[in-house]
């Protein structure tokens, strides 16, 4: 019924409108064409510089509603370099950006049509269209090197002391793999991979799988200072493993591995007390399509001190031993309530 | 070069293969030949708009749906369940189907309306009207082009309406998103008939764009050098280039992926389990998808950009009373776009994992298509600078244009810096990014076109206070839209979700997400107003009584108020000066036409 109402509420406005509307031109018809013209014009080069000072009150406030809501100082080192660059970026951009809106509307209004005007055939001026072809490639020169001197760290090998974590994708959520004692991922392979004591595929005949430890809970632990190395993959459809707060992206893709590398900076408890957040979490977003449940693929990062860390990770088993009723067979029970823990 | 004349096609073309449709006068033609299956290109051009608008509607109505549930994810809609049925149930779209609208949208949106809709329209439309012939090089293959597009829109549209709904997988549709009926349900029959519907676009763009490309370079009347050509012709003509050259990749990226759906290939597929198996696919590439798909995908958005640039240049010219500044820059700076636009295709993959090299190449080539399009944006406003502005409402759509342009042009210094990309990528920043500059601000080449050239498609003026109501909602409406957007995705919000409650990232936007919602709405109904303004004003609007309302110095003004087939009654006209000649013409007029000779002494430009 609303529903009705709503529709029949709207087709009258817009009645109404298209009346005035018909009106207006009726109007101007009547007042004389010539004299209606001028009249326009006139309003509509005032209406013009209303919406350029209303825009620039607009963009005032927006950014006063919104700086409060943005990330935090960045989580890793290399969203340190990513932020400079990002403000010189924004510093590059707003200055053309408030210069030629200036000039557009400006022009806009110093040149309307009256009755004395005549316009100036200025068709051409080759050297004002060398010095503005100059200056944007000598600016987009500077912004390609700032940007590839990033590009080049953020894509770097990874340094020999980086951790490895596999990350692997799929509908719906993360699983993370950590290489056990041994330091080694073992092999892996899609064929293996079964949903009740197999989910990664794991190889059994490759004993560095025996000690590979899985977590399915969404969870990536890291360690303060410590550069880690993601190998990225999927199970199925294309993901990508989204850290906002780390600057970082990389799509987990099917048959392709993989790597971004990073350093945490601030543990999770750090980056409660700079946000002022309690319930600060390091999110881990699926930023790339991978179907209905896309928007609620949710991972989490827990950055630990060393200590921490290493205190966590005794208490996990290994992959196998879960499965396969090793010694004293923990279930993941022991996990959550490890993460409680953590969290808190 | 200016002086290099290719002549006499058109003129023996005029006599001989044109002489039976010079009588149409004579013989009224059936309503059929004359109206549907037309070989006359202003009503081809007429049909592709008015196609373009159905669409237009639809996909806005589209985003309308899904704003609601973005803005507001704890609400019900009954009224959404009348239109959508069970997939709307109670009142709640359901993810499946936010997925579905998501990807027709874009899919409408960008090749439906912006590609089909504007430079089938002003193409077919402008072309042979501004260079002085009396139709296209093939006007059948013209024909066929929009049948084609007709044929395509069909099975789009009854793809809706499939029991698994339709494509889902976004407007790129990634495999193996979209390659496997598992992964989503829209990977099914809708996926199927997605791609066939798609085939066929292309199809019709290839018979377009060939078409308009011969009618440029061969079918230009005396006098009408290169160089004298407006500078809609030019961007139609690099327009035609972009699609003919990189739509056929495109096919080939779709057909590999028709094989790969129904024909058990593995192109885009390796190592996946899905669904509890794993299937036997191995050594394909999910990334060559990607790779073909924006081969077509990053020229498409020059594809959508370029007719606008053109129809701006233009209507900013006349309306100033002044001639485009730098003409020879402008044409030079098309063609740095367009051969930049194909060798930039890898910045939309810069997180895919592709070598970092590569990387920084793409990088160095994005970067440098700003150049051209700078020198654009000066080029616009020197030509306002000192103008005699008249505020039409082509005119404000123009200056809108100008502005959407450097909006959103200079965000993707941010994305196609792939260091910055990193972060930014496939977050609302890339949704204001590209909406801004090739959703809203082709837009508004689009009205300025329809509302300038409406006269020489209908003898009619669209009404004018509803323009000008319609200009202030949308330019507005766009800004109040897209710039918070850039905020969430500075913020690292992810694009593509159904649902941001259970993020503790991203909920703190509620409030925002509600407010944009409420300003797209509003724009929404902002261009049904137009729509009605444009249908009505077929059959009611003011008439035009001159032949040259504008007083514009182009061919299309010199035709009758309401041109037959064949556009001149008699002899077509012969062009002696370039077409931004704005300067006293010593009889109280502030222009002078092309066909008018130089006079003793006068330079030409």
């Amino acid at each position: 019924m609303s529903g009705l109402t709503s529709i029949v509420l709207t087709c009258l406005v817009f009645f109404i409108i298209y009346q005035i509307a018909k009106a207006s031109e009726l109007a101007a018809i009547l007042r004389g064409e010539e004299k209606s013209k001028a009249q326009t014009n006139r309003l509509m080069a005032w209406l013009l510089v209303a919406f350029f000072f209303l825009g620039l009150f607009g963009i005032w406030e927006c950014h006063q509603y919104l700086m409060d809501k943005m990330l935090p100082e960045s989580a890793s080192e290399h969203g340190v370099e990513y932020d400079k660059m990002f403000t010189v970026t924004i510093v590059v951009t707003g200055v053309v950006f408030f210069l030629t809106q200036t000039l557009l509307f400006w022009f806009s209004f110093r040149y309307q049509s009256t009755e004395k005007r005549t316009s100036f055939f200025y068709p051409h001026n080759n050297k004002l269209e060398l010095i503005w072809t100059t200056i944007p490639a000598i600016a987009m020169a500077v912004l390609v090197v700032i940007g590839l001197k990033n590009w080049g760290k953020m894509t770097s090998e990874a340094p020999e002391e980086a951790m490895v974590v596999e990350v692997v994708g799929k509908q719906f959520n993360w699983i993370m793999r950590y290489p056990g004692a041994d330091g080694t991922l073992g092999k892996r392979d899609f064929r293996n991979i079964n949903d009740v004591d197999n989910v990664l595929g794991m190889d059994w005949d490759d004993k560095s799988n025996l000690d590979d430890i899985v977590l399915q809970n969404g969870e990536l632990h890291l360690v303060k200072g410590k550069p880690v190395k993601l190998i990225i993959g999927s199970r199925d459809v294309i993901h990508d493993v989204g850290l906002p707060h780390f600057r970082m992206k990389m799509d987990a893709v099917p048959g392709i591995v993989t790597t971004m590398w990073f350093t945490p900076r601030f543990t999770n408890a750090e980056m409660k007390e700079k946000t002022g957040n309690p319930d600060f979490v390091y999110e881990i977003s699926c930023d790339q399509m991978c179907g209905k449940g896309h928007y609620a693929m949710r991972g989490t990062v827990i950055v630990h001190t060393q200590e921490e860390y290493d205190a966590w990770l005794s208490e996990q088993q290994s992959y196998y031993a879960i499965n396969n009723g090793a010694p004293a067979a923990q279930p993941e029970q022991e996990i959550d309530s490890v993460n409680v823990i953590t969290m808190k | 070069m200016s002086d290099v004349i290719i002549e006499g096609t058109n003129v023996a073309h005029t006599d001989a293969a044109h002489g039976e449709h010079h009588g149409h006068e004579h013989h009224e033609q059936h309503f059929i030949t004359k109206y549907i299956f037309s070989q006359d290109h202003k009503i081809i051009g007429k049909q592709f708009l008015i196609t373009g608008i159905f669409w237009a509607v639809i996909g806005a109505l589209m985003s309308v749906f899904f704003r609601l549930q973005l803005g507001f994810p704890d609400d019900t809609f009954p009224i959404m369940e009348k239109f959508l049925g069970e997939w709307a149930k109670g009142g709640k779209l359901s993810p499946e189907f936010y997925y579905a609208l998501v990807t027709m949208h874009g899919t409408i949106l960008v090749f439906f309306v912006l590609t089909a809709g504007l430079s089938g329209t002003f193409a077919n439309l402008l072309i042979p009207l501004q260079i002085g012939a009396r139709d296209m090089a093939s006007p059948f293959m013209n024909m066929l082009s929009y049948w084609f597009f007709f044929l395509s829109s069909v099975i789009m549209f009854i793809s809706l309406f499939v029991q698994t709904g339709p494509a889902s997988g976004g407007w790129t549709t990634y495999p193996p998103l979209s390659a496997l009926k598992e992964a989503s349900i829209g990977s099914g029959l809708g996926m199927d008939l997605w791609l066939t519907s798609m085939a066929l676009f292309v199809v019709s763009s290839l018979l377009g764009g060939l078409n308009y490309i011969s009618t440029i370079l061969n079918m230009r009347t005396k006098g009408m050098t290169m160089t004298r050509m407006p500078l809609t012709i030019w961007a139609l003509l690099f327009t035609a280039v972009l699609g003919v050259l990189s739509f056929p990749v495109l096919l080939s990226g779709f057909v590999l992926l028709i094989f790969d759906r129904n024909f058990g290939t593995s192109f885009y597929l390796s190592e996946i389990f899905i669904a509890g198996k794993a299937l036997p696919n191995i050594g394909g590439s999910a990334i060559l998808y990607q790779h073909l798909f924006w081969f077509l995908g990053h020229p498409e958005v020059y594809i959508i950009m370029l007719p606008g640039m053109g129809m701006a240049s233009e209507v900013l010219s006349c309306h100033s009373r002044k001639p485009i500044f730098g003409y020879f820059a402008m044409i030079i700076s098309l063609i740095g776009i367009t051969v930049l636009a194909f060798l930039v295709w890898a910045h939309h993959m810069f997180v895919t994992g592709m070598s970092p090299f590569l990387g920084s190449i793409f990088v160095l080539l994005t970067l440098l298509i700003a150049v051209p399009s700078a020198v654009k944006v000066f080029n616009w406003l020197t030509t306002i600078w000192k103008g005699n502005i008249r505020f039409t409402v082509p005119m404000m759509f123009a200056l809108g244009f100008v502005s959407l342009f450097i909006s959103g042009g200079l965000t993707g210094l941010f994305l196609g810096n792939s260091a910055l990309d990193i972060h930014l990528h496939d977050t609302y920043f890339v949704v204001a990014h590209f909406h801004i500059v090739m959703g809203v601000s082709a837009f508004f080449g689009m009205f300025a076109g329809i509302y300038h050239w409406f006269p020489k498609m209908f003898g009619r003026f669209m009404n004018n206070t509803l323009g000008y109501i319609h200009f202030f909602l949308t330019f507005a409406g766009a800004y109040l839209i897209f710039w918070p957007m850039h905020y969430e995705g500075i913020a690292g919000m992810p694009r593509r979700y159904y649902d941001y409650t259970a993020w503790e990232s991203f909920n703190q936007f509620s409030d925002l997400n509600a407010f944009i919602s409420v300003a797209a709405i509003i724009v929404f109904f902002a261009q049904l107003l137009f729509v009605v303004n444009f249908f009505v004003s077929i059959f009611r609007g003011r008439k035009c009584l001159t032949k040259n309302p504008w007083d514009a110095p182009t061919l299309e003004w010199t035709t009758e108020i309401n041109p037959g087939h064949g556009n001149w009654e008699g002899e077509i006209p012969t062009v002696h000066r370039w077409p931004y000649d704005y300067k006293d013409d010593g009889n109280g007029n502030d222009f002078i036409p092309q066909t008018v000779p130089l006079k003793d002494g006068e330079e030409a430009h």
